[in-house]
């Protein structure tokens, strides 16, 4: 079973983050950027769909020159190749544009399973498998807490806010994962520098045969008019149990009308 | 006026459908864009469930499309079922809830449609520009579709559901959902015990512990201050990870993000992971040992003390209040 694995670097969510002020983009240069997190889980499980069925882990990640790091990363746990799409005029594209730039990319090799993660921790929007699987026309098994293959037979634990639902579909698929799905493993020292050694495919626009005009901050479907850093909370009333904390909390509360 | 079609979104309940209440927060924030109408998108029956309050809040009409095909189907049903009504009613814009089914169905949408698509947002304005809270809630963005008809989908909890009676007239949708929109097959759907508490993402009140709550026993004590409050239990990502309660009511950048009107935080130091998903919350308390947890910074009402002392008294204190 050939799997690829959507990756995407992200300015780390541990870090401050906030938006380029010159263009409303979101600030990359001057942030710590990291392999989205939500995507390991996803590459854990194309490992592990790898190790019982056979076939090959491919990542795939659209982003400037720096996501190597992000690709080296996810080498080293142990996928066997990447694919790199980079060109300046993808700059500011918007998740629509993005999306069809990945299914022209998915279009270059053969593969029966595409895994994301969850969603992306900067934009958040949650949707790219979404937009994958209905401009490919096909299955998109989504919320995965776990997957079970069956030949071209794919079943899903799909997490609901309430429990879980079991949903099927057959390859070629798209699943997105949920991070209770399984344990990321960490690189190991040889995988760290076996993945030196593996092959990068680096595709331009002009490579997936996209014109530059539909793709980029002048292309997008929507726009930042304008942002602003969420202004500090005023100071909050704090104070310390001497045996009353309990009775001063439950005023407070009383005084807001929870009580 | 023009049309604003506001996708319905429903919980099973028992036997049958109940109405989740960001359709009525998405019913109030449409009415700034023309005047809404409400799509039902599922089982036979769902529309009979839920078409007076829809109507009650200012849904004009009621797009009805009701089949098996729809219900045992994963998402695209849904999506062609709101492609096929922007086309017959020029439709001004599409609203649908920020949940995961939600945006799945949104973006679906926007490549039928040819639109571009706003998700999790605040606050919709009648020139078309909605607000959006970004990287954990930290920066607020004011933004603008820019092709085609609209489409936002609004975060739970962020719009007053505001009553407005309307007609409520039934329209039945005719539509054959198409081959390709059935390559998910739904083969069943398993409820997990909630306690009978609310669901994390539409309630009112959470209370939620961290790792300061020590195991799994201990938080029996966080579920009883939230029965007392009537609200649902979160918990931090230390919380869970440690095995102190389920994944599934985990809090934070990688867990669900919660916007209620009172969030308790118990046992939580506040690491960015964890104020990412609660800090756009009304009215937050805070309960830890250590006076200088960063979970301080963001709380309108701080205790620094011993939670084991603290929590079994407030509960008992909120339930004498409340008796």
């Amino acid at each position: 079973m050939n799997i690829v694995v959507l990756v995407k670097q992200v300015p780390d969510s541990g870090s401050e983050r906030t938006l380029d002020s010159s263009d409303n983009t979101v600030a990359r240069a001057s942030a710590d950027n990291v392999i989205n997190e939500m995507d390991e889980y996803a590459i854990e499980e194309a490992l592990q769909v790898k190790e019982a069925h056979g076939g090959e882990v491919t990542i795939l990640t659209m982003g400037p020159d720096s996501a190597t790091d992000t690709i080296r990363k996810a080498l080293s746990m142990g996928a066997d190749k990447a694919i790199h799409v980079t060109d300046p005029a993808l700059h500011g594209s918007c998740v629509i544009a993005t999306s069809a730039v990945l299914a022209k990319a998915l279009g270059t090799i053969e593969w029966d399973l595409v895994l994301s993660g969850a969603q992306s921790t900067d934009g958040g929007l949650t949707m790219m498998p979404a937009l994958l699987a209905e401009r490919l026309g096909v299955a998109h098994l989504s919320g995965a807490r776990k997957l079970t293959v069956d030949g071209s037979k794919l079943t899903v634990e799909r997490q609901t806010d309430g429990g879980y639902w079991t949903i099927e579909g057959q390859t070629p698929a798209i699943v997105s994962t949920w991070d209770t799905m399984n344990e990321p493993r960490y690189p190991s020292f040889k995988g760290i520098m076996a993945a030196k050694n593996k092959p990068v495919t680096t595709l331009s626009l002009a490579d997936l045969g996209v014109d530059a005009s539909e793709v980029g901050l002048g292309a997008a479907t929507s726009t930042v008019l304008e942002f602003a850093n969420r202004p500090p909370k005023g100071e909050g009333e704090q104070v310390k149990d001497e045996g009353d904390g309990a009775a001063k909390l439950a005023d407070f509360l009383a005084s807001k009308k929870f009580v | 006026m023009s049309e604003v079609l506001v996708l319905v979104e429903t919980v099973a309940d028992g036997d049958g459908v109940a109405l989740k209440k960001v359709t009525l927060e998405m019913l109030t924030a449409a009415r700034a864009l023309g005047e809404p109408s409400a799509v039902v998108a599922g089982a036979v029956g769902t529309a009979a469930a839920v078409k007076e309050r829809v109507a009650e809040y200012g849904a004009a009409k009621i797009y009805v499309a009701e089949s098996d095909d729809i219900d045992n189907h994963l998402v695209a049903p849904k999506a062609e079922v709101l492609a096929k009504l922007v086309a017959d009613t020029s439709a001004a814009a599409v609203i649908l809830p920020s949940t995961q089914e939600g945006k799945e169905v949104a973006g679906r949408l926007a490549i039928k449609i040819g639109s571009g698509l706003l998700t999790d947002i605040s606050e919709v304005n009648s020139d078309g520009t909605a607000t959006q809270v970004v990287f954990a809630g930290a920066v607020i963005v004011k933004s603008k579709v820019a092709k085609g008809t609209p489409i936002y989908t609004v975060r739970p909890n962020s719009v007053a559901p505001q009553p407005q009676p309307a007609a409520g007239e039934e329209v039945p949708v005719d539509i054959a959902i198409s081959d390709d929109a059935k390559r998910v097959t739904v083969v069943g759907r398993t409820l997990e015990a909630s306690g009978g508490r609310p669901e994390l993402t539409e309630a009112s009140i959470i209370v939620s512990g961290g790792r300061g709550v020590g195991s799994a026993e201990n938080f029996a004590l966080i579920e009883g201050l939230a029965d007392s409050l009537g609200g649902a239990v979160g918990a931090s990502r230390a919380a869970t990870d440690s095995g102190f309660y389920p994944h599934q009511y985990q809090v934070g950048q990688t867990g669900k993000t919660v916007s209620p009107q009172l969030y308790v935080a118990v046992g939580i130091s506040g690491a960015i992971q964890h104020r990412a998903g609660m800090q756009t919350s009304k009215t937050i308390v805070a309960i830890n040992k250590d006076n200088e947890a960063p979970i301080f910074e963001l709380a309108d009402f701080g205790v620094v003390g011993d939670l084991f002392q603290i929590v079994p008294v407030l509960t008992e204190e909120i339930t004498k209040r409340k008796a």
